[in-house]
């Protein structure tokens, strides 16, 4: 059968939209294989003269320290932030989805609303705080909130999850004599695996991309996360080669898009499902 | 296998599902709903409670982070109103939430009405729209954005060609705020996912009965879609209003901490940040979150009192 006219125009019509939202990513994967004065300047999309020096210059890395340190803190920062993340939501998730106790609806109550809240309202006093017990210029700041299941978002997240899970597994574990951790960690916890993982890789994502953070706390460039370094060297080039800041600020998209290109389907539905931000 | 199961049931009913539930009533889970909460219990507490009060308490006060906070009553909040880069932040961050929210948005509805059907291809076609909201907030697509938008680039080039010369939008005091509402813009990938799943839910019949009664395309949209899904857009419209507020890093790469050109991307956190870690006057900068917070709180109270108006929500929704 003969593909109809209207569905033609539809995959048409949705091309040439996509086409448009995607140019600047096309623009600047061809942009890191032209010589700087090409990048600007020039419709031409795909480079007439092909070179690598973009890249070769990215990898000499920002005042004497090398790209792959700048991954490597990178990496750091959204690893542990995922196994904060991930281990501290599941934990509160489980309370507020499966037990009883005196306070729930109000905590309850209490972490929906801190979904709304700037977080500009707590950055000056945590700032202090973290001053006056000596953890600026560390990942501490950085990585603390993580373990506190400060983003509510995840919590949410994983209560719905784990609301929509039966009662009935939980309540044969009990008459067997399973204690709350174990149905935790035996029942619900392997249950609530597409949660986890959507969790896990927002959490990785927003990490990896965090500039606000790091900005405020770390001040020594070896400890620099690739956002951080990215902003170095616009500092340190005065912005004028173009070529390798391109194909550094494509370097570090790099892991992201990878992420997005295997778990696009957890990332979609996260979306629809929660109203995460993305 | 049945019956087996049921005559277990049969024989224990009597006592067993009743004993657990009655004791969980009494006693509740009480000791170790607060050990698995413990790790959020202590963040609310000391990450979120705490610092609200003492971020209140500063904002009385004049501080520098080294001397001890001094007691200066309403004075920050005073010298608010008479601060003109201040003021100039709250005009830059209303006008791009009054810009950006309405635009993305409609662009987010536009390509989901275009893509809630049934062809395939559909699947793809959500995901590849949905891809530059992942990257589009951070430093690496800022630093893309204000090349491309940089004198005699791809963009500038673009609009030669159709005899607009704007020059470059990055310096350009004119366009330079403009240029990050496209960036917002061209992140409409999230709210779009949210409404697609809301059209999915709008019953077909509907339309049916609608195409029947003569309804043209336009009168279906206008009078089933969007009614239909106004808890979805009203839903999409807080969200993004509310993050557009706290927009960070996208206009600190393109603007400074001064929001250059001109002080056209001097958006309030921005501000903010250079007043706290600028020039570490932690006193005012507490009172100006505290000022965000309470106009985000405004126009929260202000969307919430309108929907009253637009939103409908059907008898079948829960």
């Amino acid at each position: 059968m003969r593909p109809r006219l209207s569905t033609v125009a539809w995959h048409a019509g949705a091309i040439a939209l996509l086409a448009i939202v995607l140019y600047p990513i096309l623009w600047v994967l061809a942009a890191t294989f032209k010589p700087t004065e090409d990048i600007i300047g020039s419709l031409q999309l795909l480079p007439t003269r092909v070179t690598t020096a973009n890249y070769d210059r990215a990898m000499e890395g920002i005042a004497g320290i090398s790209v792959s340190r700048f991954f490597w803190n990178s990496t750091v920062l959204a690893v542990l932030s995922v196994v904060g993340t991930v281990a501290s939501s599941a934990l509160a998730a489980y309370a507020f989805a499966r037990l009883r106790f005196r306070g729930r609806g109000l905590m309850f109550a209490l972490m929906i609303a801190t979904l709304l809240l700037p977080f500009h309202v707590l950055i000056i006093p945590q700032y202090v705080v973290f001053q006056k017990l000596g953890l600026v210029d560390t990942y501490a700041p950085l990585l603390l909130g993580k373990f506190l299941a400060t983003e509510a978002f995840f919590v949410f997240l994983m209560v719905q999850f784990m609301r929509n899970i039966p009662y009935e597994l939980d309540e044969s574990a009990k008459i067997d004599g399973a204690g709350h951790w174990a149905v935790f960690w035996n029942i619900l916890l392997p249950l609530s695996r597409p949660a986890i993982i959507t969790t896990a890789i927002f959490t990785f994502i927003w990490t990896w991309n965090d500039f606000f953070g790091p900005l405020i706390y770390l001040s020594s460039p070896e400890k620099y996360p690739l956002p951080l370094a990215l902003q170095l060297f616009i500092d340190e080039t005065a912005g004028s080669n173009f070529g390798a800041l391109m194909a550094m600020s494509t370097l570090a998209l790099v892991p992201v898009i990878l992420f997005f290109l295997f778990f696009q389907r957890f990332l979609v539905e996260g979306v629809s499902t929660s109203g995460l931000k993305g | 296998m049945t019956t087996i199961t049921s005559n277990r049931r049969t024989d224990a009913g009597s006592v067993r599902p009743a004993g657990p539930r009655k004791q969980a009533r009494r006693s509740g889970d009480g000791l170790a709903g607060y050990l698995f909460l413990s790790p959020w219990l202590i963040g609310i507490l000391l990450l979120t409670l705490g610092p609200m009060v003492t971020s209140l308490y500063l904002s009385f006060t004049d501080y520098d982070l080294f001397n001890s906070p001094q007691w200066v009553g309403l004075d920050n909040y005073q010298r608010m109103f008479d601060d003109a880069r201040w003021l100039k932040s709250v005009r830059v961050t209303a006008l791009y939430v009054a810009l950006a929210v309405p635009i993305k948005l409609a662009c987010a509805l536009a390509v989901a009405v275009l893509l809630n059907n049934e062809r395939r291809g559909r699947a793809f076609y959500r995901a590849a729209f949905y891809g530059p909201s992942l990257i589009g907030a951070s430093v690496s697509l800022a630093i893309v954005w204000k090349a491309m938008f940089s004198d005699d680039a791809v963009v500038d080039r673009l609009l030669r060609t159709v005899g607009i010369h704007t020059g470059g939008w990055a310096g350009n005091p004119d366009f330079s705020l403009l240029m990050l509402v496209l960036l917002a813009a061209w992140q409409l990938g999230a709210p779009m996912v949210i409404f697609l799943a809301g059209l999915k839910q709008v019953p077909k019949e509907l339309y049916e009965a609608a195409e029947v009664d003569g309804a043209g395309r336009w009168r279906r949209f206008r009078s089933i879609t969007l009614p239909m899904i106004s808890p979805v857009i009203f839903f999409n419209l807080l969200l993004e209003t509310i993050n557009s507020f706290q927009v960070f890093t996208s206009a600190y790469i393109v603007g400074g901490p001064n929001g250059q050109p001109a002080g056209t991307t001097l958006f309030y956190t921005i501000y903010l940040f250079d007043r706290g870690f600028g020039d570490y006057r932690m006193g005012y900068a507490s009172a100006m979150a505290w000022m965000l917070l309470a106009g985000v709180g405004l126009v929260t109270l202000f969307l919430f009192r309108t929907a009253r108006g637009w939103v409908y929500y059907s008898g079948d929704k829960r």
